[in-house]
């Protein structure tokens, strides 16, 4: 049980967190389950991380598995790794994804590698918590969404919830998983509200998408942030158009036959997630559809996210290139 | 396995062969990737013994050790199977990483070795990592990391060694000083005079050491290894050596001449030893040689060992990218092993 408890609004065994709170409470209850989990970054314990989510973990478990870190990155993700291969289960923290460009050698090379360079002779449990997205005037080195490198990389799983409950199930696995596991968490939604199983035995699987709201004429397959603004979109363009929403929740692997299944039913596809629009989320998705769904498509495959532009200081250009429900709208209605 | 130690007349004797098994393995693999037997890359640790085998005598088994791309004589020093490391030469399946690592990635983590790497500057990290874990688990383990002079200027080092000073951990930053990075001499790479100097800024001991004595490594590494166990953090040690052979195999070496490899070849590692063996009457000429012939057999088997393993099936390509099993790998592996690995 989460200090910040309050009952679930409606459904049993719940209670309702924000993102936050649900991913400190991941944090917690992986740490208590197993001593092998400590978690390290920059500013993680006395400060609480930047976005507070780790607040309060250094009393519960002290500073030997709360780890403040030097401003290191490329040191201290080594060392996870290294500490991973040798039977710790670290979890890291990057302030921002803007900074995986530091440590991104020993991402690539060692991290990503070590087990198939081996041949299989090493686990490799280290968990990547890192924050994305603009939206809060934070300028280009501080707003970035760069989860398609990582899921991009072979022998990286990456996932990027986007409900509270999805962020607290996700990470447990990510922690619990002998794989290396980028979590992103939209630095957007950490307030956002919603009902998360109490069990701490509860987990979702890597690799799972889940069907967020239920529609018959358009399939909306999103990620963080942009699965709440799909489902605004979906509820203003309710009685028009019944608009399904999928959270994808997992970047790699791909939940390829939930949507597929969607796709059959619906005919209609909208991909919307916060990466730049080419070489992107949208793109892979597509090309699964492509795949496997073909000839159930009844229109052009649609897709929404940043124009390929870094993410301006400024309010009134960050809102012009950061997607939003408006645009997922404009996309369904572009099919529709 | 015997213990290498510099006290007891086995522990020397056993010093000796680790250092002779090194020269022979590195001489073979060097005759066997100019045959073209050996795909690659490969980088020989001939003249650099004393380093290797004199640090991993003075750490205990369980310790943990991080390597580099020229790391055949790391593997050998902390005990590895010669023939297991020539058949991942080979690129056979009965290698360490079952030929999927080769020359520049050999591994065994049961054995504490956490692997050759391929980028320079790589390893100290890893190791500040091993001793992280081995600090949290309050066991007496100890991480050394190997690393080139060249490494010396990466900063992900720098960062490494100041983390594990900050930090106490218990780890020994070795960097072997055989005065090139590839073709670059080591004056032209850094500012200071002995590069062991670079541990004052992290206020943790730094030596510099005659990497060609066997005994003057052991020493500062047994003396490194203590202070770390006793929670003191880390140490650097600068080993001063050479590299009798070129960069890779295949190098033509413009930036030096013959001349200065003959300077350091007076004092060839393994001579030194063995004349100092001989002074202390602990070792015989007629002893010497039967040990020389062992080892050649030793590498002789290791290349029939090699020669004669199963190249790995072209399914196992998709093998251990994952622990959990991953659907868009498994599509393959599954149309490998059913046709055999021809089409995707
Ligand atoms: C990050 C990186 N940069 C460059 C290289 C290419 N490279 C391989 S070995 C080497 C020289 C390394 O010198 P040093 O650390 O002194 O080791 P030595 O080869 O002398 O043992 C270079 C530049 C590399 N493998 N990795
Ligand atoms: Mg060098």
């Amino acid at each position: 049980m989460s200090t910040e408890a309050r009952p679930g609004a409606g459904t049993p065994g719940t209670e309702t967190m924000t993102v936050r709170e649900a991913i400190r409470a991941a944090l917690r209850e992986e740490m208590e389950r197993d001593d092998r989990v400590f978690l390290m970054g920059e500013d993680v314990a006395t400060f609480g991380g930047v976005f507070d989510v780790s607040d309060g973990l250094l009393d519960e478990f002290g500073d030997e598995r709360i780890r403040d870190t030097p401003i290191s990155e490329a040191g201290f993700t080594g060392a996870g790794v290294g500490a991973a291969a040798t039977g710790s289960r670290p979890v890291i923290e990057i302030m921002f994804s803007d900074f995986l460009g530091v440590p991104m050698e020993q991402i690539m090379n060692q991290m990503a590698k070590m087990r198939y360079m081996f041949g299989g002779k090493t686990d490799m449990p280290v968990t990547v918590r890192t924050t994305e997205g603009g939206g809060m005037g934070a300028a280009s080195q501080h707003s970035g969404t760069v989860h398609t490198w990582f899921a991009h990389f072979p022998g990286l799983l990456a996932v990027t919830p986007g409900t509270p409950a999805a962020a607290k199930g996700l990470l447990k696995s990510a922690i619990r998983s002998d794989d290396p596991v980028f979590f992103f968490e939209n630095k957007m939604i950490y307030e956002q509200e919603g009902d998360v199983p109490t069990d701490p035995d509860f987990t979702i699987p890597l690799g799972e998408a889940h069907v967020e709201r239920e529609g018959d004429d358009v399939t909306v397959v999103a990620t963080q942030r942009l699965v709440g603004e799909s489902l605004s979109a979906a509820d203003e363009l309710d009685g028009e158009v019944s608009v399904e929403v999928i959270d994808l929740r997992s970047l790699y692997p791909l939940d390829t036959d939930t949507l597929v299944e969607s796709v059959e039913k619906t005919g209609r596809l909208v991909v919307a997630d916060e990466s730049p629009l080419s070489y992107g989320v949208h793109a892979e998705v597509m090309a699964r559809i492509n795949d496997r769904a073909f000839f159930s498509l009844d229109a052009p495959m649609q897709r929404v996210g940043v124009p390929d532009t870094h993410i301006p200081f400024s309010p009134a250009l960050e809102a012009e290139v950061l997607p939003d429900a408006d645009d997922v709208r404009a996309a369904v209605e572009n099919v529709t | 396995m015997v213990t290498a130690d510099v006290e007891t007349a086995d522990g020397q004797t056993e010093i000796l062969r680790r250092m002779l098994t090194i020269r022979e393995f590195d001489s073979t693999a060097g005759q066997l990737f100019a045959d073209g037997e050996i795909p690659g890359f490969v980088h020989l640790y001939i003249g650099e013994e004393a380093v290797a085998v004199g640090a991993c005598a003075a750490l205990d088994e369980d310790d943990y050790i991080t390597s580099t791309h020229r790391g055949h004589g790391h593997c050998i020093a902390k005990g590895l199977d010669p023939a297991r490391m020539m058949a991942e030469l080979y690129g056979k399946r009965d290698g360490y990483c079952n030929g999927k690592g080769g020359s520049m990635h050999i591994a065994d983590v049961d054995a504490g070795m956490l692997g050759a790497n391929g980028i320079v500057g790589a390893g100290p990290p890893l190791a500040a990592g091993a001793a992280l874990t081995a600090q949290l688990q309050g066991d007496e383990r100890v991480a050394l990391s190997f690393c080139g002079d060249g490494a010396v200027a990466q900063g992900q080092v720098h960062e490494a060694i100041n983390l594990a000073a900050t930090w106490d951990l218990p780890s020994i930053f070795l960097v072997e000083n055989n005065q090139f990075g590839e073709g670059t001499p080591v004056e032209k790479q850094h500012n200071v005079e002995n590069l062991s100097e670079t541990a004052e800024a992290y206020d943790i001991p730094g030596f510099t050491v005659d990497g060609m004595d066997v005994v003057a490594v052991y020493e500062a590494v047994a003396e490194a290894r203590k202070r770390a166990v006793a929670g003191d953090g880390p140490t650097l040690v600068e080993a001063d050596t050479y590299r009798f052979r070129g960069h890779f195999e295949g190098d033509h070496q413009p930036y030096r001449d013959e001349d200065d490899i003959e300077v350091w070849r007076e004092r060839d590692p393994i001579e030194a030893f063995k004349r100092r063996l001989i002074d202390a009457g602990t070792l015989t000429e007629d002893g010497y040689e039967e040990l020389k012939s062992e080892v050649e057999a030793t590498i002789r088997e290791a290349v029939s060992f090699a020669e004669s393993a199963d190249d790995p099936a072209p399914y196992e390509a998709y093998d251990d990218m994952f622990a959990a099993s991953i659907p868009e790998i498994e599509q393959f592996a599954r149309k490998a092993r059913t046709d055999g690995g021809e089409s995707r």
